[in-house]
């Protein structure tokens, strides 16, 4: 009679760095061709492309013209009006991370520290000097978060809804010539920030624009629904460029003649109704994915149709869409490059009058492989957060 | 009750949700024709200030300039219409080629994003996380800028195997010259199509009366490849003379010549389409649950068999949706060939609007050529999707 417990438990599946390369790497014939030439590939883009980084690039081009791709022609005398909106910014990152995102450390000092890390690169006194006035705000800004989370949650909401007019306002200025801060034409306005400032008024004003579009396709009165089908399908119908040329040739035609609009704000007109086409179908999805019973309970409770879709529906409709939403607000970030093409100076322009200077020519290679850097740096870094909030709010986990 | 029929009877007509609808409209079409006149009459103003009258008759005019990549016969003293269609015809290559390439190189990408091998899987997800994350008018920029026009000079070309030349006049590949059998040759290509579609319908009436699945693609393919195998080889001459591309002075002459523009904006396109296609084809396969192949296997069916017949028409009709986006983005997309000097639709029609000032004209024109592509595509992947999509009981 065979004892239970004389019966050996199976072997343990033995680990080791053989059996792992064995398993992931040469489980087959195929396998193995295909890890070769996995290997040639990465040995042969690794190679290349270091060579080409620490010997061949010529960085200078970059380091020379940091400015210009920041801050495009803003007068440097200025330039601390920036620095002090950044750091409000900085102030109220700090706060917001200690209040909703207490634990992640990992991104919390990631983001604090990333302007001292800055200073790394070749960005000359003055801005190092700022740059460590960031960190050392988001870190004052964390430091008050964590001693009153409570209390400081909606003042912090509050901070960040009045940022942009206040970013706006100090990047505009307020004063004519001489005064404290003087206005800034929008014409010198360029780099990374006519890049930041186009998405974030796109982003926002065209949030709104998207549900109400939404809202419309889903109507039952048919010529609100038809009206935004319409809009909705024509904008998407068609490319970003030809809407960003209607709106620098043709906007000035349709207002009346004494109006004059600012080439900036027609390119925000541009991305804001190109943004608010996709941002409907996207929150036309998440209103698809509510069950009836939530509208049919809201009714029961005594709720109009107006307080159903504000109340109970709505919210419950954007936050299974977060993450559509941020890969639709990455896609204004790259998007806004298109700018360059009408002529504005965004971080794509500034690259072009660089290599247009004959100290640059025939640099097209570092300075367009630093911009992507800059562009993929922040996509990547959004996209990420975004993960971090979708974990956080446990999308698609109740 | 008396009472609340009586209320219902006389609920004022500010308080009726259908006569409030009605009334919503109304406004809401009186606004709209409101702003929609303004718009109109101000632009109206702004046109006549200008001394310009809507029209489309300039379209007849002499264009007066050269277009660097034309598919037919244009001049300079070609009319504006002419041009539009040149412009037109280089859109529609690009998207094609385009959309064929970056499908290609899209699937091997979301195959090779599930492989078990660790090297090639990272690779995959390294390439996707690195593309996705990247404005495409850069990406666009950089490949004409950073690599093409950085290639060598016509004198010092790079020979790729396969008389392949690289260089910064543009990529010259082998080409097929037509010969003087090659009238013939057509017919016979002609007929093999016949014969394909012949097959084709003889192999599905097959399969529905027995209930097996042969494999019909295959052989409807293979019914046009030996037709015009045998084409070639019985013909006295041969219909397709390769001539590969030859350095002369400073100038490739022979084959074909991709011009560095061309050559930019597609493989700019396709690298960048076919990742977002990688994503897509990813989430499609990973949707067919792990229980359809262990019930496939377990009736029997080979690897093959279940990827053919099991796993590839489930995962098709979660690709074909977000498919038919991604084909969209890449036709307008190709718009953005005005950064790279590349002569599609958008860059005549904006050179022609240069030299009339015709802006709302031409504006309409293109966004309407647009919309055109846009529906043709979307209707013949709805179409595509309506076929195989789940038949429900």
């Amino acid at each position: 009679m065979t004892q239970a417990n004389s019966v050996l438990p199976p072997l343990a599946e033995r680990s080791g760095v053989l059996r792992w390369l064995r398993k992931n790497l040469f489980g087959s014939w195929l396998d193995a061709i295909l890890t070769v030439i996995g290997a040639l590939i990465i040995y042969w883009a690794v190679k290349g492309f270091l060579t080409w980084v620490f010997t061949v690039a010529e960085w200078e081009v970059v380091a020379a013209n940091m400015r210009l791709f920041m801050v495009g022609q803003y007068p440097l005398e200025q330039a601390w009006r920036l620095w002090v909106a950044l750091g409000f910014l900085m102030f109220l990152t700090g706060n917001s991370l200690a209040i909703w995102a207490r634990r992640s450390y990992f991104a919390t000092i990631l983001l604090l520290a990333s302007p001292a890390l800055l200073t790394l690169f070749p960005f000359g006194d003055e801005p190092r000097k700022w740059l460590i006035i960031l960190s050392v705000t988001g870190v004052i800004g964390w430091g008050m978060g964590a001693g009153k989370p409570q209390v400081l949650g909606r003042i912090v909401i509050l901070g960040w809804i009045l940022s942009l007019p206040m970013f706006i306002l100090l990047t505009r200025g307020v004063t004519p010539e001489g005064g404290v801060m003087p206005i800034v034409g929008t014409n010198l306005w360029g780099g990374l920030l006519l890049t930041f400032l186009l998405t974030v008024v796109g982003i926002l004003f065209s949030f709104p624009l998207g549900v109400m579009l939404a809202l419309g396709r889903r109507s039952e009165l048919p010529i609100i629904r038809l009206v935004s089908v319409a809009y909705i399908e024509l904008v998407r119908g068609v490319p970003l460029i030809t809407i960003f040329f209607m709106a620098q040739l043709m906007l000035p035609l349709f207002l009346p003649p004494n109006w004059t609009v600012d080439r900036i704000l027609r390119a925000m007109v541009a991305v804001t109704l190109f943004s608010a086409a996709y941002l409907a179908e996207n929150v036309r999805g998440g209103l698809q994915a509510i069950p009836r019973g939530q509208f049919e309970a809201a009714h029961a409770l005594g709720l109009s149709g107006a307080q159903t879709m504000i109340f109970i529906i709505l919210p419950q409709a954007l936050r299974l869409i977060i993450p559509i939403l941020v890969g639709q607000f990455i896609a204004v970030f790259k998007d806004t490059a298109l700018v360059a093409i009408v002529g504005l100076f965004d971080l794509v322009g500034i690259a072009k009058t660089v290599l247009a200077q004959p100290d640059f020519l025939g640099l097209q290679r570092e300075v367009y492989v630093f911009v992507s850097l800059i562009y993929w740096v922040l996509s990547y870094g959004m996209s990420y957060l975004s993960q971090r909030l979708e974990e956080k709010l446990g999308v698609g986990k109740r | 009750m008396q009472e609340s029929a009586q209320q219902k009877a006389t609920i004022p007509f500010w308080r009726d949700e259908r006569i409030l609808n009605i009334l919503g409209q109304v406004a809401f079409i009186i606004g709209l024709l409101f702003v929609g006149s303004l718009i109109y009459q101000n632009m109206k103003a702004g046109l006549a200030r200008q001394g310009i009258t809507l029209t489309y008759s300039f379209l007849n005019g002499i264009s007066g300039f050269d277009i660097s990549e034309t598919l037919f016969t244009y001049s300079r003293t070609s009319s504006y219409w002419q041009a539009y269609q040149v412009g037109l015809l280089n859109t529609l290559s690009v998207s094609i080629v385009g959309v064929v390439a970056s499908t290609a190189f899209g699937v091997i990408l979301g195959v090779a994003r599930l492989s078990t091998n660790f090297l090639i899987n990272r690779l995959a997800a390294f390439y996707l996380e690195l593309i996705r994350n990247l404005s495409l008018l850069v990406f666009l920029i950089f490949w004409y800028l950073g690599v093409f026009l950085k290639l060598p000079r016509v004198r010092e070309a790079v020979v790729w195997p396969g008389n392949i030349f690289l260089t910064n006049r543009g990529v010259g590949i082998p080409w097929g010259l037509p010969t003087d059998s090659y009238p013939t040759f057509r017919l016979i290509l002609i007929v093999g199509l016949v014969l394909a579609v012949v097959v084709f319908f003889v192999l599905r009436s097959y399969s529905r009366r027995t209930g097996r699945a042969p494999l019909t693609t295959l052989w409807t393919f293979l019914t046009v490849l030996s037709v015009a195998l045998i084409g070639w080889f019985v013909l006295p001459e041969k219909p397709l003379a390769f001539d590969a591309p030859v350095i002369e002075g400073l100038n490739m002459t022979g084959g074909k010549v991709l011009s560095p523009e061309f050559m930019a904006l597609t493989s700019g396109l396709v690298l960048y389409t076919s990742a977002f296609i990688g994503e897509v084809v990813r989430s499609g396969i990973l949707s067919v649950s792990k229980g359809q192949v262990e019930a496939s296997r377990a009736l029997g069916l080979n690897g093959f068999q279940t990827l053919r017949l099991i796993v590839f028409p489930q995962a098709l009709r979660v690709i074909i949706p977000p498919l038919t986006s991604q084909y969209l983005n890449l036709i307008k997309n190709s718009s953005l060939a005005i950064a790279v000097g590349y002569p599609d639709l958008f860059y005549v029609s904006n050179t022609i609007q240069n030299q009339t000032g015709r802006a709302v004209e031409m504006i309409s024109m293109v966004m309407l050529t647009y919309l055109l592509f846009s529906l043709i595509t979307s209707v013949f992947m709805n179409w595509y999707n309506q076929r195989i999509k789940l038949v429900e009981r």
